[in-house]
């Protein structure tokens, strides 16, 4: 049998919709696995980090890696995964740009596992029991991935070739950034597969669009009703749309809630969360401070909606003043 | 106008650290203003680095993160009172914005006294002076920010992580 190029999808830090994203080929899945070997892939197909490990350098043409990066375990895997392939694609937002995994980055990892492990409401754990590291019993080790001390894209820790963006990408683009990278049509290194413009720009509401927008108060989706004509923002909804790249052909616009960002920027933003924030709080009609400030005040978590997707990719990165390693 | 010269720290700060501030002035007002101070001679902390903009609504809140992210440990702002405007509304839209940013940089731990909005018309260089050297001590007594430094720090989480997975795949290859 001659070979066909070697596929292998991994998942990191990450919920599984990207790996559901892949089943949403639906019956155009035949015609990858027409084309190609899936030689790795934890979530559905039964072959062993050994098998990976086993394969020569570079004879994988493309690992897809979804999810962030957070644990020792996650990192090894990313870079042996990166020394066996000529491809490494970040799929879908977490890879991306952190995702929502990357919004831990305002908290110190052991905030959070003390949260997790002593303070969440539905934990009750009297010993303070936390997992180490290491464990001895009976002679045998034990042991567990470290927790990093924050939240990484995947090009924050290996090279990447090619980012499919979106929470999840779309079966559609997924079919497209397949097609051009076995046809060896592919845009040149560093791309992200989708449509270099704003959402804004394929939204079917866009006609409803003014050109001024004036913001009076903020609406949240559970708490408003929403017209599902007019564009959300002049019905005072957060639609990210101005601040995020298309590609997804407003799927959420089209079941009537806002954008959320989950493409990421355009390529001529460096900081999608700041981008959003200047956009929007600059088209906030009071001119007092105060009353500015009571206008603002309908955003309750700013990081939490600027930087739903961003925070790990963003200039900042994470909140200062966290505890340093010792 | 003087313009403090750029003293490189090279990422450690030494016994004499000076905090470094970077100031966005808007062309028709505060930047005038600063020039007035410069003329008339005034004495103020040579912390900040001006950065001319035709207006407090040119600037950016990308800039500012740029500007925290790359080292500075204050940003100020200069811009011209309300309805000075030589664009009639770019400063309304400059404390919109700045007012939410404020809040996104508290809550990533940014101090309140490292960022700074003031409106100075051109013909305040006295209020240059104050505003300056009143920045200038609380970043100073505040310490540095530091964000290069954090970020090696977080780097070298990596290279020393880098290196055991390294053993550790040779140990799983024996």
């Amino acid at each position: 049998m001659p070979d066909k190029p070697k596929v292998a999808f991994y998942w990191c830090a990450s919920c599984g919709g990207c790996e559901e994203s892949v089943v949403d080929l639906a019956e155009g899945i035949l015609g990858v696995v027409d084309a190609v070997d899936i030689i790795f892939w934890p979530v559905a197909m039964d072959f062993k980090r050994s098998d990976v490990e086993a394969m020569a350098d570079g004879s994988i043409l493309v690992s897809m890696i979804n999810g962030a990066v957070r644990s020792t375990e996650q990192e090894e895997m990313v870079r042996m995964l990166r020394r066996k392939s000529q491809l490494v694609i970040a799929y879908g937002a977490c890879a991306h740009l952190g995702g929502i995994p990357g919004l831990a980055n305002q908290f110190d990892r052991e905030q959070i596992l003390k949260f997790v492990y002593e303070e969440s409401p539905s934990t009750q754990n009297i010993e303070k029991t936390y997992p180490t590291l290491k464990f001895q019993e009976d002679g045998r080790t034990v042991t567990l991935p470290e927790m990093h001390r924050l939240v990484r894209t995947l090009d924050q820790v290996i090279p990447v070739d090619y980012y499919l963006p979106g929470c999840p990408p779309t079966p559609k683009l997924l079919q497209q950034a397949l097609t051009a990278l076995l046809s060896g049509t592919a845009p040149p290194k560093g791309s992200v597969l989708s449509p270099d413009i704003a959402l804004c720009e394929e939204c079917p509401r866009k006609e409803t669009k003014p050109p001024d927008l004036s913001f009076t108060a903020f609406k949240r989706p559970h708490t408003s009703e929403l017209d599902p004509e007019k564009c959300l923002l002049t019905q005072g909804f957060l639609c990210m749309g101005p601040a995020t790249r298309g590609g997804c052909e407003a799927l959420c616009v089209q079941g009537n809630m806002p954008c959320s960002g989950c493409f990421g920027p355009t390529s001529r933003v460096k900081d999608q969360g700041a981008k959003f924030l200047s956009s929007i709080c600059s088209n906030v009609v009071a001119t007092d401070e105060k009353e500015i400030d009571a206008t603002l005040a309908t955003i309750p978590d700013p990081v939490g909606t600027f930087y739903r997707y961003g925070l790990a990719a963003s200039l900042l990165r994470a909140r200062m003043g966290r505890q340093a390693e010792v | 106008m003087s313009q403090p010269t750029d003293k490189p720290s090279n990422g450690n700060p030494p016994a004499k650290w000076e905090p470094r501030i970077v100031a966005f002035f808007c062309n028709w007002c505060t930047y005038t203003a600063a020039d007035l101070a410069g003329v008339s001679r005034m004495k103020h902390a040579s912390n900040v680095r001006i950065i001319r903009v035709m207006c407090s609504g040119r600037v950016d809140p990308q800039f500012v993160l740029e500007a925290f992210a790359k080292g500075a440990d204050g940003v100020l702002i200069g811009g011209c009172h309300f309805g000075d405007c030589h664009y009639s509304e770019g400063n309304y839209k400059a404390a919109r914005r700045i007012r939410m940013l404020r809040r996104v940089l508290a809550d990533m731990g940014i101090e309140a006294d490292r960022f700074r909005l003031e409106w100075i018309s051109a013909s305040e260089g006295e209020k240059v002076k104050l505003v300056i050297n009143d920045m200038a001590e609380k970043v100073k007594a505040l310490g540095p920010l530091g964000m290069p430094g954090q970020f090696k720090d977080f780097d070298r989480e990596m290279e020393h992580l880098e290196a055991e997975a390294g053993v550790k795949e040779v140990a799983h290859a024996g």
